[in-house]
């Protein structure tokens, strides 16, 4: 049934690949949905209680398997991958002449990076995860290369670059884990074995900074971010909506997965530092975007505070925390889903989404200036907004823990209030400038208004009823805890209600 | 002094269970106004009119529920649904009916209700109707939920919702540059103060698992003083952002931009009284720590007096006004700041100014109506006879808030001065003389709008507002005059199960003759007096005049609260973005592009080698044999 | 059976066919020195499996044969096509692949 999930997508793409126009689109946005009802269905027999998990030989020689399998995290992420890919093919439409590449190439490249991704957040072998890891590279190269600004193939071969670098590191300590365990007796990559690794703390710290390096290049953490800026100002805002919805995604996720799922001593380990790392991207993240001229550069390094926030709530170590980490995932790929998608409306109609270049947006179209703010107080964390309770509860732990940590990590928060609102009064607010008035003459039509619709309801919804999620990642966030062998830091004061 | 442990909530029957309602109603409505767009733009306002007072229909039958309450029984909880749970954390959506929040949302949605009629004639012409309507209606729904939640983390929900009805109503003209500007300036100030919510939650969580105001009033009497002095001083932030306290007041003058009901709503009479909510819901906090009451206590006063200053020296009415909300919660603060004998003060103190302050903000959009929306008074002058009920109504709020015998402001104002006397004579003495300030300046505002002669400017035509809005205004200039003597008897004893305070015993509708309260009386006829020295007798220039007075040019700088935050935050700031984009392009990604740079000069260089020549390739390999050959040869021999 | 004498010739073979490369210019002349140098090493390729009593020598040096048919063909075809258009075989002329 996994398997299906991940083929689906693929085929999709294939049959897309040699269709031509419209067609192209209508059976790629079919394709999309259909994988998203059926990654529906599966998460429903998943939660009834059916074990799903796939397994098969692969490289006998090795120890690789073919296996594939769902716990809360990687659900919750199959889930999102598979809701914003639809959405992401009904906002932003190709047409045949504006890329390198026709319209359905564009199309068929989304559908097989979602393909791609799906068996990145499945694989439970770590052969298999980290062919998939290096695989999304591909289309996502493409994808960058082909449409977007003047300099997206600087941008293109920039990304492929940093995370070519960080994967590479990555292999090294996959080789590296293989032979340890192989040492220690049958070679295997699942990780249900490779738990059992048992290797002295210097070799397992170092195959702990192999993994978190890749992924701390691939969440984009301060100082191995600048790809992610020019990436998305030069790729268009759907690609961007991928690469940092659901790609940049894989580098928390594997934190949790692998780098304390496989190796819960060095993370002990490494925890104070790689907070005040997160720490450092929080506020660096922030501080950057409020000095932004251009708005998708804006909303990048908003997502490298976000990221921050993540990354803190990871080695926080709680319960509470982790969980929140997970919760913060899946919102913070809806809410700059939403910044992406409507700032990329906007530069469909102005051509250029400099913060100069706008002004007055409201007046003209209110709707989009509605939807953009609705995404910017998702990414500001308002409560009611499901982003919220993730960042919240990131926070939340974290103090119990590290009180001043914690502490400092809240001025983000005054800091993204900062972001957005400059950003949105700038070009949102005031007299309409001559420019706005010239160029974005239509509100946002009802194919781009459908297309967000879902994402804004998800964030509500999430907002004011999390728990059903929460329980999910709850499971995630107990069995790190297990495995990490730290237990949350008890009330202080007597247990409450 | 005995003090009452706080409520034990009790299950919810009859009625209680339809709690929800209040806060569902606006919320829908908004939602729907927005969702539905210009379909609603011929009926919506009066379907937003409706929302609130079906919510005060509800409320006030719940307060007859819990009249008829025992009171040991006056605390209900309405169970709706669990909000969050992870880890051994749970917090729960839950809603607490008890006297102090069921008076609160009576407050809440009575004044809304009629702030939302007053709109209907206020807002008539503005092409955005439906929009501030809707906005209107997301504010009741989250002040409802912030007076209503059970616990912390909820309240924060609401508190925040608040602020955004506050940021899109103050930035409702968003046309408007500066409107824009103060809006986003309400909200960034106010995520300051969410830093010290924020983080007080956190601490509630760690210390006791749970955030609902049950666990805290219980565990508060066992934290550590550290925790429990931090805990106080961190609600206190919050406290100081919501409700415009020094040192985070800068945003109240700006957010007079926004359309005068909202002034009249948000910026007076509900939610920036939040902050006053927030510290009497936390009186279990504040009874652990001495030195988090008196800071309490302190900011109150200081603001107190910064607002009335500020009051003394603007020509603006609105932000006359606002000064002077800004001086009466301050007052509330300190009351909440004293302790348990003065919780209900404060709260009282609360109620009478959300009637008056409420009529007079009212009363000034009338005003302004009339005068083609000028708020400059030095341009207004003699409009008590060609504005009659508008006068009358707002001489109502300004006895009230000078504390005039048996007004409402006398009551509820003279009791905090008295309790603060008690308390610490210091502060006693600056919230005797910040009296006689109002006086001054309301008396001031008086003279120049209605009293002196015309100054109005040409094609200027006051006339009365239509009875859409000035029945709102008699609505509330009644309770302005009567709800000091009708409360003053009943509140402490209502309130006291709920905030932990003691039950004042033989409390009448008559004033209670006591030295500070004669004092006081005095205060505010000097202050009257003076007034009338300056401003009765000599015609009130125009324009602006040149002034040497320290405290005047101070004033007219709102005490230089903005260029402080400029110079100390905005600037500094600014500076720090600036150099860490200049850091991140330069350094951070300058190491990158710098690799790059290397990588490709190297490629550069060795790329000459490819000469395209046969022969030279050959002899490349040949060399290449050679040295391979001799390698190992060397190596063998070693 | 004694080796030496084959493995000398063959290094005397594969001498003459490098220097022939480095030093003659005529396209065609370099190509029969690249065939002297592969036939030096089939000569050792057989000898050495003589000398070892196996046959994975010789059937190596069958697919050397093969793989130096192979690119005769292609090489020689491209010689020609070069002498057509510019008429000279000269080596030196050509640097149609500098960078």
């Amino acid at each position: 049934m996994l398997t299906i999930l991940a083929l689906l997508p693929l085929v999709g793409g294939l049959v897309v690949w040699f269709l031509k126009g419209t067609m192209a689109r209508y059976v790629g946005l079919a394709v999309a949905l259909v994988t998203f009802v059926y990654s529906v269905v599966v998460a429903a027999v998943h939660l009834r209680g059916t074990d799903l998990s796939e397994h098969q030989v692969w490289i006998k020689a090795f120890g690789a398997y073919y296996a594939l399998g769902l716990d809360g995290m990687g659900l919750l992420m199959v889930l999102l991958t598979t809701l914003l890919v639809p959405v992401v093919l009904l906002a932003e439409q190709r047409s045949d002449e504006e890329g390198r590449w026709g319209g359905q190439v564009w199309t068929g490249l989304v559908l097989i990076l979602e393909s791609l991704s799906l068996y990145v957040f499945l694989a439970t072998d770590v052969l298999l995860f980290y062919i998939f890891f290096e695989a999304t590279l591909i289309p996502m190269y493409f994808l960058i290369a082909g449409w977007g600004g003047p300099k997206r193939a600087r941008a293109a071969v920039k990304f492929l670059l940093f995370s070519l670098a960080g994967g590479l590191v990555l292999l090294f300590s996959v080789i590296g884990l293989g032979i340890s365990f192989a040492n220690q007796g049958a070679p295997s990559y699942l990780i249900e074995d490779l738990v059992k690794l048992n290797v002295s703390p210097s070799t397992q710290m170092l195959l702990f900074l192999g993994f978190f390096v890749a992924f701390a290049v691939k969440a984009p953490m301060v100082p191995v971010h600048t790809w992610l800026p020019d990436a998305a100002e030069q790729a268009t805002p759907a690609t961007s909506t991928l690469l940092v919805g659901i790609l940049d995604k894989i580098g928390t996720f594997g934190m949790i997965r692998f780098c304390i799922g496989l190796f819960p001593e060095a993370s002990r380990l490494a925890t104070p530092v790689v907070v005040v790392l997160a720490l450092i991207s929080i506020l660096y993240g922030a501080l950057a975007a409020i000095g932004q001229r251009n708005m998708l550069r804006l909303v990048a390094f908003t997502s490298v505070s976000h990221f921050g926030f993540m990354v803190l709530g990871v080695f926080a170590l709680t319960t509470q925390s982790i969980s929140g980490t997970i919760f913060y995932m899946v919102n913070h790929g809806f809410s700059t889903a939403v910044l992406f998608l409507v700032v990329g409306y906007l530069a469909r109609r102005r051509g250029s989404v400099e913060i100069t270049s706008l002004g007055g947006v409201f007046q003209v179209a209110p709707v989009m200036a509605g939807m953009l703010l609705l995404g910017g107080l998702a990414s500001l964390s308002l409560p009611g907004m499901g982003s919220f309770v993730g960042e919240f509860l990131v926070l939340a732990g974290t103090w119990s823990r590290y009180p001043v940590i914690a502490a400092v990590g809240t001025l983000g928060t005054v800091l993204a209030a900062l972001y957005i609102l400059i950003m949105y009064q700038r070009t949102m607010t005031g007299p309409v400038t001559e420019q706005t008035r010239e160029y974005v003459t239509s509100d946002a039509t009802w194919r781009e208004r459908l297309a967000l619709a879902p994402v804004i309801l998800a964030l509500l919804v999430l907002g004011f009823f999390p728990k059903p999620v929460l329980d999910i990642t709850d499971q995630t966030a107990k069995q790190s805890m297990t495995t990490l062998n730290v237990s949350d830091p008890a009330p202080t004061v007597g247990q409450g209600r | 002094m005995t003090l009452l442990e706080g409520l034990t909530p009790v299950a919810a029957t009859g009625l209680f269970p339809l709690a929800w309602l209040m806060i569902a109603i606006p919320l829908v409505v908004a939602g729907l106004l927005l969702l539905l767009g210009r379909v609603t733009d011929g009926f919506g306002h009066y379907v937003a009119t409706l929302a609130p007072i079906a919510s005060f229909v509800v409320a006030v039958a719940l307060f007859a529920g819990l009249l008829g309450r025992p009171e040991a029984q006056r605390a209900v909880t309405v169970p709706m649904y669990t909000w969050i749970k992870t880890g051994s954390w749970t917090v729960e959506a839950n809603l607490l009916i008890d006297p102090l929040s069921i008076v609160f949302a009576l407050l809440v949605t009575g004044v809304g209700g009629l702030i939302h009629v007053y709109s209907i004639g206020y807002m008539a012409h503005d092409p955005g109707r439906r929009r501030f309507f809707a906005y209107l209606n997301l504010f009741i729904a989250a002040m409802l939920t912030l007076v209503l939640s059970d616990n912390y983390l909820v309240l924060f929900v609401g508190w925040e919702g608040v602020g955004l009805a506050s940021y899109l109503l103050i930035s409702f003209w968003q046309h408007k540059p500066t409107a824009a500007t103060a809006g986003k300036k309400a909200f960034v100030v106010n995520r300051v103060g969410d830093l010290g919510m924020t983080m007080a939650i956190f601490t509630m969580l760690a210390m006791f698992g749970s955030s609902s105001f049950e666990a805290v009033n219980a565990g508060a009497s066992k934290m550590s003083p550290f925790w429990v002095t931090l805990l106080g001083l961190l609600l206190l932030v919050g406290a100081c952002g919501k409700s415009a306290q020094v040192p985070l007041q800068s945003w109240l003058l700006d957010a007079m931009e926004g359309p005068t009901p909202v002034s009249a709503l948000i910026h007076a009479a509900t939610m920036v009284t939040a902050g006053v909510y927030l510290v009497v819901r936390s009186h279990a906090v504040y009874a652990e720590t001495s030195v988090a009451a008196l800071a309490v206590a302190i900011v109150g006063t200081v603001t107190l007096l910064a607002g009335a200053w500020i009051g003394t020296s603007k020509d603006d009415i609105k932000k006359v006004l606002a000064g002077s909300t800004m001086s009466q919660i301050g007052y509330m603060m300190l009351a909440a700041g004293i302790g348990p004998t003065a919780y209900a003060f404060a709260i009282f103190h609360l109620l009478t100014h959300g009637f008056f302050k409420a009529n007079m903000f009212l009363g000034a959009g009338s005003v302004m109506h009339g005068m083609a929306d000028d708020v400059n008074m030095r341009h207004y002058g003699g409009l008590a006879k060609s504005m009659q009920i508008t006068y009358w109504t707002f001489l109502m709020g300004y006895l009230a808030i000078i504390g005039t015998p048996f007004f409402s402001g006398f009551y509820s104002k003279d009791s905090i001065i008295e309790a603060a006397w008690e308390k610490q004579p210091v502060l006693g003495a600056l919230a005797l003389i910040a009296a006689g300030v109002t006086a001054f300046y309301m008396t001031r505002l008086m003279f120049m709008t209605f009293w002196s002669r015309k100054r109005w400017q040409e094609g200027v035509h006051p006339h009365e507002s239509p009875a859409v809005m000035w029945v709102p205004l008699v609505l509330l200039a009644i309770p302005s005059v009567i709800a000091g003597m009708v409360m003053n008897s009943w509140i402490g004893g209502w309130l006291a199960p709920a905030v932990g305070g003691e039950v004042p015993v033989g409390v009448s509708w008559l004033p209670r003759v006591s030295v500070i309260g004669l004092v006081t009386l005095a205060v505010v006829i000097a202050g009257v007096l003076v007034a009338y020295l300056v401003f009765g007798r000599t015609s009130i220039p125009e324009s602006v005049p040149y002034t040497r007075n320290v405290f005047t040019i101070m004033g007219r700088h709102d005490l230089y609260g903005d260029t402080f935050n400029e110079v100390v935050f905005m600037r500094p700031g600014e500076a720090l973005t600036r150099g860490i984009v200049a850091l991140d392009d330069g350094v951070v990604d300058g190491a990158v592009q710098g690799g790059a740079s290397l990588a490709l000069g190297l490629g550069g260089g060795l790329r000459r080698l490819q000469n395209g020549y046969v022969r030279s390739y050959g002899l490349t390999m040949v060399i290449g044999v050679i040295v391979v050959g001799l390698a190992l040869v060397i190596g063998r021999l070693v | 059976m004694n080796p030496n004498y084959y493995v000398v010739l063959a290094a005397i073979l594969f001498t003459i066919g490098i220097v022939g490369f480095l030093v003659r210019r005529n396209a065609l002349v370099l190509f029969m020195s690249v065939e002297l140098m592969l036939n030096a090493c089939n000569l050792l390729l057989v000898s050495f499996s003589r000398v070892h009593g196996n046959l994975d020598g010789q059937a190596a040096s069958f697919f050397v044969m093969v793989v130096a048919a192979a690119e005769v063909v292609v090489g020689l075809s491209i010689i020609v096509m070069i002498y057509r258009a510019r008429h000279s075989a000269n080596v030196d002329n050509e640097n149609l692949l500098r960078y």
